[in-house]
């Protein structure tokens, strides 16, 4: 559904994205990661066709966004970062003026726009001004906005930035549901809810595609998946030397806690370094009271690819 | 063509939605209002070899209205969806720079004439009350608002141009004001050069926008105004296509 080839984006004496490849296809659900001023808003804003690439070519829905662009945004929709509206319009009329300007014929007009009011929880303010709703309000206009002319294809800059945890939940299972028949491309800055509703993950920093491929994928291929935490007493050893002799230790650190002494090692992927440890510390005989494994997760695999930004 | 009209019908409302219409619209009557009633009053105190409707047209106050209103009906156009980011939900909808383009400059143009349309009750009733006819001939109405027109679409498309080059109401305004107003006093230019041979005084004289309200407004219709005022609109309105166009490329 979307098709991105070498595509490159200029602005005055600053690169924002540099040769991205990827696809989406038919009823994936992408996420689409990286820090802040990676590049994530200007791929969408090329992708609607708000902006023309300073090189390569798109296609979205199977239309070149240069040469059939209004097939292109026909197809699309597209909610762009913290949705622009017009705030002296109320949210029926807004939606009814969106709906015609991307082609819902007249007869069909009032069951999307109650249809799209429905799904996104729009029907108690549906007579309000814009202007006088709360953030997450204006979210699912842009969000309804988005979808009242049945789009095949979803672009979605940060559609939860500015919701509280509920309204969070309940974009998220809008999202999920949208899924089933739309091919969503989103981006956000929260991990937790990609490794729930994405299919696939690209993650971009400093407008370089870094990685892409399934949340579990990325997860399990992570070179320093796992961490292991160790809190006990080990007398007059060197802990830390002891610990780093176990094969598949890659690194220990160590911290106090009262008398106790917290180990945390870093192990290769896919090792499981903790029997080892255990029998370490019972021939040493070494006071244990807790040792456990801390899964890795998104957040780590996110840290690893653009920590780099901090250096 | 729908898009157009969907397109049109918001620009048009858009005007009501805001102040600025009210205020627009209360100034201007303020200022024809009082501009009719001085004429008439003048019109009392002596004889004259004009009408009515004739010095209501080409006197001070409504020359000094007019040039005040382009700024403030043409100046958030552009720039102010420049400024609040709803370029970017309107042109990501399916719709053409030309559709957007025109659609804002008709808009603006259908609000101008809305404007003007109170006027012509101040003919009506002056005729109503006094028994004589305000203006000399259907001619001379038809000749002022057809010159009121054209001026309209002329100076609404200077406007519509300054608004496309920034994202600031009140940059937009300046400039659309200092540009229509030195347009503007280029037609009295002819009164300042005194050594100017005659026939250079009536060249210029066919561009001053005073001397052609003159004309028409004694119901004199004249093709040249016609013409130059409607391919100067065409040459802004390609302007501001392509400086909108442009945009894209600068963002
Ligand atoms: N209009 C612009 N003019 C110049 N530079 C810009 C413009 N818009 C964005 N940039 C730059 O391009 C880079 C990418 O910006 P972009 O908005 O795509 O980042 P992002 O990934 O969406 O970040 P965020 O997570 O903060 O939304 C940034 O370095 C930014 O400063
Ligand atoms: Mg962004």
């Amino acid at each position: 559904m979307i098709k991105v080839e070498n595509l490159t984006k200029r602005y005055a004496g600053q690169t924002a994205i540099e040769n991205l490849n990827f696809e989406v296809g038919k009823g994936e659900i992408m996420g689409f990661l990286g820090p802040n001023g990676a590049g994530k808003s200007t791929t969408m804003r090329i992708l609607s066709s708000f902006m023309p690439p300073t090189s390569g070519r798109a296609s979205v829905a199977g239309y070149d966004i240069f040469e059939n662009s209004l097939q292109a945004r026909t197809h699309l929709g597209y909610m762009p970062e913290n949705v622009p509206l017009y705030k002296d319009m109320r949210v029926t009329e807004y939606l009814e003026y969106r709906a015609a300007l991307k082609g819902v014929p007249h007869r069909r007009m009032n069951e999307r726009v109650g249809d799209v009011k429905e799904l996104c929880g729009l029907k108690e303010v549906e007579k309000k001004l814009i202007g006088a709703l709360s953030k997450g309000y204006r979210q699912r206009v842009g969000l309804a906005d988005a979808l009242v002319h049945e789009p095949d294809l979803l672009i979605l800059d940060e559609p939860t930035s500015g919701l509280d945890p509920n309204q969070i939940r309940q974009v998220r299972e809008l999202i999920r549901n949208l899924g089933r028949q739309h091919t969503i491309l989103l981006s956000t800055h929260i991990l937790p809810e990609v490794e729930m509703t994405c299919s696939r993950i690209i993650i971009i920093n400093r407008g370089k595609i870094e990685a892409c491929d399934t949340p579990e994928n990325l997860v399990s291929q992570m070179r320093t998946a796992t961490g292991v935490r160790l809190e006990a007493r080990a007398g007059n050893d060197d802990g830390i030397e002891e610990l780093k002799k176990i094969p598949g230790v890659k690194d220990v650190s160590l911290t106090t806690d009262g008398d106790w002494q917290v180990f945390s090692l870093r192990a290769e992927a896919g090792a499981d370094v903790r029997p080892e440890v255990f029998r370490l510390a019972s021939d040493r005989r070494w006071a244990v009271r807790e040792l456990s494994q801390r899964k890795a997760t998104l957040e780590d695999v996110f840290v690893e690819i653009t920590h780099a930004d901090e250096v | 063509m729908t898009k157009f009209f969907t397109l049109l019908s918001r620009e048009i409302r858009s005007y009501f939605y805001s102040p600025i219409a009210y205020i627009v619209l209360v100034f201007f009557l303020l200022v024809s209002g009082v501009d009719f009633y001085f004429q008439v009053s003048f019109m009392n105190q002596r004889a004259v070899e004009y009408s009515v409707q004739e010095a209501f047209f080409n006197s001070v106050f409504f020359w000094f209205a007019f040039v005040l209103i382009f700024p403030l009906i043409t100046m958030r156009l552009f720039a102010e969806e420049f400024k609040l980011g709803t370029i970017e939900p309107l042109m990501t909808a399916p719709v053409r720079d030309l559709q957007v383009v025109l659609a804002k400059y008709f808009g603006a143009l259908i609000f101008y004439v809305i404007l003007w349309i109170p006027t012509a009750f101040y003919f009506v009733i002056f005729q109503a009350v006094t028994h004589e006819p305000a203006g000399s001939s259907t001619g001379a109405y038809l000749g002022s608002y057809l010159m009121l027109v054209l001026l309209g679409m002329f100076y609404i498309s200077i406007g519509c141009f300054a608004s496309v080059l920034t994202r600031n109401q009140i940059v937009a305004a300046i400039i659309s004001f200092a540009v229509i107003t030195l347009l503007f006093f280029f037609g009295l230019v002819q009164f300042i050069l005194l050594d100017v041979g005659s026939e250079t005084r009536q060249l210029l004289g066919y561009f001053s926008a005073i001397e052609q309200m003159g004309t028409l407004s004694r119901g004199q219709i004249d093709t040249r105004p016609i013409v130059l005022y409607v391919s100067m609109t065409i040459v802004m309105l390609t302007f501001t296509y392509q400086a909108f166009q442009s945009r894209k490329w600068r963002l």
